[in-house]
């Protein structure tokens, strides 16, 4: 069998969202930890710090590559597995049971993801193309909204400044962001113990420890970030 | 337990043959005994049809003792009826109430055709098997049944995984229409045996091989499969075909 039979294959496919989807996992951790520093509120010092070293280091840079390679891996396979999946069942059921059977979330996923992925247009536009790009068509570029700071004689740009001017005063956006954070949820609340049992493993003893790690990862993560435009919108932090 | 009788009203789905389109027909079925199986309260219906020079409902049924995986209708959104693991020919009428309505539709999957009304075709996995699910046995004697030692719970989650009675349900149940758990169930019976050894990796990709060309859908882990096959078949099977198809894949040339 060729790399490209097996990967091309139904449990193939479900390798590489697993894979996929748990390197994303771990990219949360990192992503929500950092971010997380807003919390010191200390105007920002210490979140500027670590966003600038995950901005100009050059291996987290070259992991950002493999980050959003894997983002799209993630996405497309998902999509294209939605529509097979859909296919499947050309005529579909007249009464439903599926509530009796099965977790919502868990027959929502392609529902979720889609929903997230809106999000992270939105959540892209809005701190991922200042920051790399310089802010797109003009909108948030770091000279027009006073975004640049200064940081060991070096002008860089100031996430924290650039997190207060989306989310203070506009309500619509942090709806939407807390929104989005809810959607990750349930999508996470799934996918972490499902890629365990994609990988093959499903065992008396450790499948309810993974299910728990994955609540617990879940809720964490998701409380976190969901609480950062709400207390920068309360003004909880300045 | 009381019995009663009751009036229901069917909703059946009736379709001439694979090429027509299809569509319910409604029914009404009167002093129908909470002690009769709900295959027999199709009888009545079709004997009252039949009688009244109407076109009788087709239905796969066998055993009637739920061991065959024959019987396969879809009743009121779950497969094999509200009743857990328990199949249709062993579902009762006590499970009703009069004046009741109960929706009645064949499996739907673009692996299962429909034949006719309630009748799909399930030869799909019997292709799935004759790909690999079997074990080569030289002739010649007989071996002694008990000459090769094997873990008691090997040979446990074995016959477990062999209960599986190809009924489909768990098709009928999944929202990819995913044949999964059967071919899970079919491989980890001989994966778990050492008569089953020495086809273990060219059994698992050829059996999923044959099931992805069926055009089943993909399991996304909702295990409504599980819940809702008669035999109880484990999702636990499905990772250790998962262990056993990366195995194989991964190690093959």
């Amino acid at each position: 069998m060729t790399f490209k039979q097996l990967f091309t294959s139904s449990i193939g496919k479900k390798f590489t969202m697993g894979l996929t989807g748990l390197f994303l996992i771990s990219f949360l951790i990192v992503h929500c930890g950092i971010n997380a520093m807003i919390f010191f509120n200390d105007g920002g010092d210490t979140f500027n710090h670590w966003a600038h070293f995950m901005g100009s280091n050059l291996i987290v840079r070259t992991m950002e590559i493999g980050l959003f390679l894997f983002l799209i891996i993630h996405i497309v396979q998902g999509l294209m597995l939605w529509s097979q999946n859909s296919a499947a069942r050309p005529v579909k059921y007249a009464v439903s049971g599926a509530s009796t059977n099965s977790k919502w979330y868990s027959r929502g996923m392609g529902l979720l993801g889609t929903l997230i992925l809106l999000f992270l247009v939105l959540h892209l536009y809005h701190f991922w193309t200042p920051s790399r790009l310089g802010g797109i068509a003009g909108i948030h570029s770091l000279e027009e909204t006073n975004l640049s700071a200064e940081y060991n004689s070096m002008t860089v740009h100031n996430l924290y400044a650039e997190m207060l001017l989306v989310f203070q005063g506009n309500l619509w956006v942090v709806i939407v962001y807390v929104l989005g954070v809810i959607s990750l949820f349930w999508h996470l609340l799934h996918g972490f113990q499902s890629a365990f049992q994609t990988f093959g493993l499903n065992h008396k003893k450790y499948t309810p420890i993974i299910k728990g790690a994955g609540f617990v990862y879940s809720f964490i993560v998701c409380l976190l970030f969901a609480s950062m435009p709400v207390a920068m919108y309360a003004g909880w932090v300045q | 337990m009381e019995h009663y009788k009751m009036n229901l009203t069917l909703k059946v789905w009736k379709q001439k043959d694979s090429s027509d389109k299809g569509g319910f027909e409604t029914y009404q079925v009167k002093d129908i005994s909470s002690e009769m199986s709900f295959l027999e309260m199709f009888d009545v219906l079709n004997e009252q049809l039949i009688t009244e020079g109407k076109d009788a409902i087709a239905f796969d049924h066998d055993c009637r003792e739920g061991i065959c995986g024959m019987c396969s209708m879809y009743i009121n959104g779950k497969p094999h009826g509200p009743w857990e693991q328990n199949t249709t020919c062993q579902l009762h009428m006590r499970a009703f109430k009069d004046g009741d309505t109960i929706v009645v539709e064949p499996w739907r999957s673009k692996a299962f055709p429909v034949l006719k009304d309630l009748m799909v075709d399930r030869t799909a996995f019997d292709r799935i098997i004759q790909a690999g699910g079997y074990i080569s046995v030289n002739t010649g004697n007989a071996v002694d049944a008990n000459a090769i030692p094997i873990d008691k719970k090997d040979a446990d989650d074995a016959f477990a995984a062999a209960a599986c009675i190809g009924c489909g349900a768990c098709v009928a149940a999944c929202k990819n229409s995913s044949a999964m758990l059967f071919v899970s169930a079919k491989v980890s019976q001989l994966a778990l045996l050492p008569q089953g050894l020495p086809e273990r990796k060219t059994r698992v990709l050829s059996m999923v091989a044959q099931m992805d060309k069926e055009g089943f859908g993909n399991c996304t882990n909702t295990y409504a499969c599980e819940a809702e096959c008669p035999k109880g078949i484990s999702v636990t099977n499905i990772a250790r075909m998962n262990r056993e198809y990366l195995n194989a894949g991964l190690s093959s040339e």
